[in-house]
Formats: structure tokens, sequence, C-alpha cells
């Protein structure tokens, strides 16, 4: 059975501008100051050139805040939150493939995923995939229940976090070149030369 | 500068015109295939932007530091890609540890080549991202212009550092309408703090109300923010002793009878000694270095602490802030001394005067030292003979502390070193730069045997810029602070640290460079009034002792009062 763990982990979120080379710029400063990170996650979002990054980190909040007032120093990222113990929603996504080459397996598959908010994604006549969301913890527990009966692979794409209610983490920012642009066309429109 | 906002231009020559917006006047480089466009383009603008052709391009960019350390401003070098750029990496690493605004442009290999590792090639963002402040690669003419405003804007703002701006060959060739963006920069992620907020001050003034023991540490951040008037009206009022990091040097007047001299493993015994006894540390502007504190573990343990520091990272870091305040040192500081009253603390003060009194007797200069010549005593007499004014910009090594402690400094950024990275082969090159940057001042490159020899080739830029820097080599025929540590943790094992050197002089003389070489004290005079006497670059050699030592000293890691001291005379 899994352990009933207390949540040690301290998440924190930023916003940085979709460019490329800045995943490079946060992984150097990670390791250049030797944070210890769990998981670290980058995705898009509803802006085209903002990305968000959720990192979990396996440690107080104030080694979150060292690493937030340290991320906050470079250049393409715009905003850090430490989420700490402000409500939050968060969501973790696994796939696993399982052994599924005999009728008790199966069986057992099902009957675990009825339990979890779980769902098998693909049959085939050795291996199932399975798909899991939820939270770390719910995901750890899940593993554990499934290990038994044989994993062939796994991967999980990390946490992601959004905080509750009205708080939003957000920007207007849209990009460099754009917002110069836009200035410049601004002044010679109003017939000022540069 | 090009008036017709709707003109088009070569990135290369977009370049030359975002550096003169900048407000730059002299850039230090060397040419190579990638950045050759844009030495084209400099024939065009040769009157206004002055280009200084170096010997290898670590003294471009300490001469871009030293431009930088001497006058505020941001100093800019040049190289081509691959070996070019890379020869940039000492330099930037240095600025980067001590906060020198640099602007550097490298020449990269044309955007389709990149990736193929073609002819000198270096991927220069990357091995640059950990020592810059930023870094660019610009992939389109149209962005040259901005990034260049940005870069600029980047490397003197908030925490001053180094930037990097790589421009691919083509991107030099291409032609835009140049247009060069007005107004403030916006950058969504770039926003550093600048003043405090009401609570942080009057917790801030609390602790000051409350303290028996107070200390000032004084850091290279009064410098960079001009707030040398402030921390002086700040101890004045509140009567509180200052002490010094070796970059917050200038930042108050040292012959300014509270400060208490200069802190940390080489500072003054009274200093340390104050810090482990105070009940609060008051530190501007500076960041706890290593060499500051030793042991972090006894570091100032019966101390509460307010640290100012306009990089909200810094705080925190090393030594836990009961109060910390993430701002510009000049804004803040601005904010509390209005409500700022007056104290007094005669007991303490005497105190430190008693530690101060022990040390001078313990001073090297008051030795009967016949027949030898030692770093103290050139050191000493240079300070003498330049008023106390000049700006001395020093390598790294015994010489390097000895400066710190024999030649006080009375004005901000008369005294250029290498602090963080404490990079052998800075002080003659920075020298250089600094002279560009102020060149009614009287400069003294005073650097070690060994350090000047990692530059040295700089000579020859020296000369053909007739460059007013007169270079005091200390011959010690050493690497003289490793052989200290030999001596002291390594039974006198030499290894690797007796040094076979040319002949200095005649060095001098194959490069046209007037020159003298000093053996004894009563010679010193004589080659400091020639070398001033000279408008170009002198060199004097001072022939010292070998084995001198430089005390006190903390070794590394050891308690901040654990200090090895000089015995007093008769003690010996
Ligand atoms: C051989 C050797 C021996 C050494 N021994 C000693 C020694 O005995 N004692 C000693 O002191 N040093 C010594 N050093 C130097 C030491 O390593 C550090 O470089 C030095 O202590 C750093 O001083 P600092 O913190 O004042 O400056 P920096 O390292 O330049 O830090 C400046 C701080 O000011 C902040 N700042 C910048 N602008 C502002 C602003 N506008 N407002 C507010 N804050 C701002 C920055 O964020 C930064 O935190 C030695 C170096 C060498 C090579
Ligand atoms: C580039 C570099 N390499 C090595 C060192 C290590 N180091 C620190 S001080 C020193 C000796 C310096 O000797 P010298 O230049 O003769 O000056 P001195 O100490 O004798 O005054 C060395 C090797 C360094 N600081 N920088």
């Amino acid at each position: 059975m899994a352990e009933v763990k207390i949540d040690s982990k301290v998440t924190v979120v930023a916003l940085v501008e979709n460019e490329p080379g800045v995943l490079n710029r946060i992984a150097s400063l990670f390791r250049r100051r030797a944070f210890n990170i769990d998981s670290l996650t980058v995705g898009r979002t509803h802006r085209p050139h903002i990305s968000r990054m959720t990192i979990r980190v396996d440690a107080g909040p104030e080694y979150a805040r060292k690493i937030a007032t340290n991320l906050q120093k470079l250049v393409n990222v715009i905003d850090v939150r430490v989420i700490d113990n402000e409500p939050h929603v968060e969501r973790d996504l696994a796939l696993i493939k399982v052994r599924n080459d005999d009728a008790d397996s199966r069986n057992t598959i099902t009957e675990i995923c009825d339990r979890y908010p779980a769902r098998i994604v693909d049959v085939g006549p050795k291996v199932a995939i399975i798909e899991m969301v939820g939270t770390e913890d719910i995901i750890e527990e899940f593993i554990e229940q499934v290990r038994p009966i044989g994993i062939v692979e796994m991967i999980r794409t990390g946490v992601v976090s959004m905080g509750r209610g009205t708080r939003i983490h957000d920007t207007n920012f849209i990009n460099r070149r754009a917002l110069v642009e836009a200035a410049s066309k601004a002044r010679s429109s109003n017939g000022h030369n540069v | 500068m090009v008036e017709e906002a709707m003109m088009k231009l070569k990135g290369s020559e977009i370049i030359m015109e975002s550096l003169l917006r900048e407000g730059v006047d002299v850039m230090f480089g060397y040419p190579g295939g990638a950045i050759l466009p844009t030495y084209d383009a400099m024939s065009l603008y040769e009157e206004r932007l002055h280009h200084v052709l170096v010997r290898h391009e670590q003294g471009a960019s300490h001469m871009a530091d030293g431009y930088a350390r001497a006058t505020g401003e941001v100093g800019v070098c040049i190289a081509t890609s691959g070996p070019g750029a890379t020869n940039l990496v000492t330099g930037l690493a240095t600025a980067m540890m001590d906060s020198s605004p640099i602007v550097a442009i490298t020449g990269q290999v044309p955007i389709p080549a990149i990736g193929s590792d073609a002819f000198q090639e270096t991927d220069v963002t990357g091995v640059t991202l950990p020592i810059t402040k930023h870094n660019y690669l610009v992939t389109d003419v149209r962005d040259l212009a901005y990034t260049i405003k940005e870069a600029f804007h980047i490397a003197r703002t908030g925490r001053p550092g180094p930037v990097l701006v790589d421009v691919p060959k083509d991107v030099q060739n291409a032609e835009t309408e140049f247009v060069w963006p007005e107004g403030d920069i916006v950058l969504p992620g770039y926003d550093p703090p600048w003043a405090a907020q009401t609570h942080e001050i009057d917790a801030a003034l609390r602790l000051i109300a409350e303290a028996e023991r107070p200390i000032i540490l004084a850091g290279h951040g009064i410098i960079m923010s001009g707030a040398m008037n402030e921390v002086r009206e700040l101890a004045e009022r509140a009567q509180i002793p200052v002490s010094l990091t070796l970059l917050g040097k200038g930042a108050m007047p040292e012959d300014h009878p509270l400060v208490i001299g200069m802190m940390g493993m080489h500072g003054e015994a009274s200093s340390n000694l104050a810090i482990q006894e105070a009940d609060l540390l008051i530190a501007l502007g500076m960041r706890f270095d290593d060499r500051v504190t030793g042991n972090l573990k006894t570091y100032a343990q019966n101390a509460r602490k307010i640290h100012i520091d306009i990089d909200r990272s810094e705080i925190n870091k090393n030594v836990k802030a009961d109060v910390g305040i993430a701002g510009d040192l000049k804004t803040v500081l601005t904010q509390l001394l209005p409500k700022l009253e007056g104290k007094s603390h005669p007991a303490w003060i005497g105190r430190i005067r008693d530690w101060l009194e022990d040390s001078s007797e313990r001073d090297i200069l008051n030795y009967e030292t016949p027949g030898i010549l030692l770093t103290a005593q050139v050191v000493n007499d240079i300070w003498k003979l330049t008023g106390g004014d000049a700006i001395t910009v020093t390598d790294v090594g015994q010489h390097q502390m000895l400066e710190a402690q024999y030649y006080p400094h009375q004005r901000p950024a008369t005294l250029l070193t290498s602090g963080g990275l404490g990079t052998m082969g800075f002080g003659f090159p920075a020298a250089i730069g600094a002279k560009f940057g102020k060149p009614d001042e009287e400069i003294w490159a005073i650097v070690g045997d060994g350090g000047f020899q990692m530059t040295l080739c700089e000579m020859a830029t020296a000369v053909q810029e007739n460059v007013n820097v007169n270079i005091a080599i200390i011959n010690n025929n050493f690497l003289g602070m490793v052989r200290q540590w030999q001596e002291l943790f390594f039974e006198k094992r030499y290894q690797a640290t007796p040094m076979v050197n040319p002949d200095f002089c005649k060095l001098a003389d194959a490069y046209g460079i007037p020159n003298r070489c000093v053996t004894q004290r009563d010679e010193i005079e004589d080659a400091v009034r020639f070398a001033q006497g000279i408008d170009g670059p002198t060199l004097i050699e001072f022939v010292v002792e070998k084995e001198e030592m430089v005390y006190p000293m903390v070794p590394a890691g050891a308690d901040l009062h654990d200090m090895k001291r000089r015995p007093k005379p008769g003690e010996a």
C-alpha cells in the first residue's frame, strides 16, 4: 500500500517569453545555483508569445522563494509566483503501459481503473496503456496499485498548477518586435521623425 | 548620425548608429571574418566612434570593464566569432561577478551556417549564458537596433552587468530601415526594484534606534548607486562606524574619522573584530562574499542585520536579514534619512579606536627594514606622490591587498580591481580602458609580475594609442599570494610559484615604453616623478622582497575574528 505522504513540496509558477533559448536559460540557472527541483513543465498559454512553467520543489517555501527571486532576474521571465498554502488546482498526467496478457491482469486493471480517475486508452494482446490524470499524490498511489501487475513503461508530464478563484496570473505582453513596431508606427502617424 | 527616419542601412551601420545613440565614443576590439562587415562600417564613423585595436580580445573585455568602472557608463568591446568571442569569456565573467556594465558585440557565422560546425562557429550565447546578465542572438536585421538599445538598458540599470549581442554576418550585411526606438524601453520581465515600502523603512529605523554597537558595511553598490552622500549622512547623524569592502573602497573618504578600514580576509583587524562584536550590521550594496564573512556559522552572531541591495536574490542568500530591503540604495536612503534620529555611540567607537591603535603598532611601515624594499612601502609612496588622488587599477594577488591597505581612497571609483573573480591579467588592460573614460585623471596600474605577464601584450595597444598609463610592476619573482598560502598551509613547498621573469625594462624598451627599475626605497620618488612627467605609457619595475606576507589574514573558511596577525616589533 502506498504510504500517505505529507506534502512538503512547493510549487513555483512562472510566465516566460516563448523565445528560443529561454528553457536553456532556466535550466542553466538551476544547474548554476545547484537548485534541486522535482519536476518542471512548460506549456503554452492563450497568448501565443507566452509560455507558463510549473516547477515543483521538494523543499521549504524559503528555498522556493530563493528560486523565485533568481528566476525573476532572468530578463525573459515575466512573472513568478510561489504557490505555497494558497488554494490551487494541481494536475499531473501519467501514461502507464502495463502487462495485459492474461485474464487475471486484465481484470485487475479494470478493477483498479474503476476506483481512480484513470482510463484504459489502448488495449493490445500483450499490453494496455492507462491514462491517469490527477494530483501527484493520487497518481503515485495508483502506480503502486498497478505495479504488481507489471509496468512495462511509463511517462509522467509533471505537475501543472493554477491558483483557484479569481487569482489571475497573466500578462498583456505580446512580443518585443510588435511592441517596438507599434510604437514607431504610432510615432510616424503622428508625423514625428525619429 | 542619420537624420532621415526612413533611410535604409546595413546591419553593420545600424550597429554604429545605435552605439552613437547610446553615447558610445570608444570601443575596444579585434577584427576577424564574421565581424568584418561591421569593421568596414567603422570607417564611415571613425571621427565619432574611436576603435582601439587591442592585442588579445581578453584585453578588450577588461578595457571595456575598466572604462565602465571608472565612468559608471557602459563599456563596449567587439570581437569576431569563435576564438575572438571565446577570448572575451574571462572578461565577461569578471564583469559579471563585480556587476560592471559592458556590452560585447560579437560576429557570428551567417544564419544558414549556424549549427553546421562552420568555420569559427561557436555557440557564443550558449557559452556566455551563465556569465552575462543577458545575451542575444540577433536573427533578423529588423531586431538589431532595439536589441542594442535593450542591451545597453539591461547592462546599466538595476544591478549592472555584461550583456552580449551576437550578430551573424548576414545580419550585418542585410539592409532595413533604421528605426531607433525612442523613449523608454519596455521589457515585460525586467523591472528592477527601486524604492522601499514605508514599513520597511520604519523597521530599519527601529533597529538603528535600538542599536548600541552598530556598524555600516559599505559596498560597491554605494558607488554604483551614487549614494556616497547619503551613506555619509547616515553614518554621521547616527554616529555609526563604517567598514568597507574591497570594492566599496571610495564609497566614503578613507580619512573620515568614522571609517575603520576594509573588512574581510585581509581587512583591518578593527573592522573584523567590530563586526563580530556588533549588535547591528547595516549592509549597504554589498553581498556578503565569503572573503568578507569567513565562516558563516560564527559570523556576526550578536548582530541583527539590515540588508539593502537592488538585487532581491542577494537578500538572505548568505546572511539572513532581519530587515531586507530590495531597492536602489540612494533612493532607499533618501526615504530613510528624513526620519533618522541623531545618536552617538562613544563607548563603542572608543573600543574600535583601541583596536585601530593596536593595528598601527603592527604596521609594517613602522618597522625598520634596511636594505629591502617592501610592496607596502612602494604603494604608500605612490599614494603620497600622487596626492592620494590617482585612479589605481590593480591586478590580483598580494600587491592588490597591499594596495587596498596602503593606498587610502578618497573618491568613489578610484580603485578598480577584480574582486569577485580575482582575475589575474585584469589590471593593465582595465587601466587602459579607465584612461579612455577618464582622460584627465592620473592612472596607475599596480600589477604583480605574474598577472602582468598574462596581458602584457597590451603594451603595444598602449603605445599605438599613446595611452598615458603608468605601470608599476611589483616584482617579487613569485606568484606571491599563492606562495603565501604555501608558506602558511603547505609547509613552504613552493610548487610552481617561483618565476623566472623577463627583464621587464628591456621588454618595455622593445615596445618603446620609457621605463625605470627601482630596488631601493629612496629611488621610488624619482621613478614616480619620471613616470608622471611623461605623456604616454611608462613602466616602473619595483624589485621587492620575495617573501613578504599580507597580514592580517583570515584563513579561508575560518572565523572572521580568527586572524593571523603580524607580530608587534619585538614580539616575533
Ligand atoms: C585575493 C583577494 C582577496 C580578497 N580579500 C578581500 C577582503 O579581505 N575584503 C573584502 O572586502 N573583499 C576581498 N576580496 C574581494 C571579494 O572577493 C569581493 O569581490 C568583494 O568583497 C565584493 O564587494 P561588494 O560586495 O561590495 O561588491 P559586489 O560584489 O560588486 O556587490 C555589490 C552589491 O551591490 C548591489 N548593488 C548594485 N547596485 C546597487 C544599487 N544601485 N543599489 C543597491 N545595491 C546595489 C549588487 O546587487 C551587489 O549585491 C578579495 C578578492 C581577492 C581577489
Ligand atoms: C587567471 C588567474 N589564474 C590564477 C589565479 C590564482 N592566483 C591568485 S593570486 C596569484 C598569484 C599572483 O601573483 P603575482 O601576479 O605575481 O602577484 P603577487 O601576489 O605576487 O602580488 C594566483 C596565481 C588567479 N587569481 N587568476
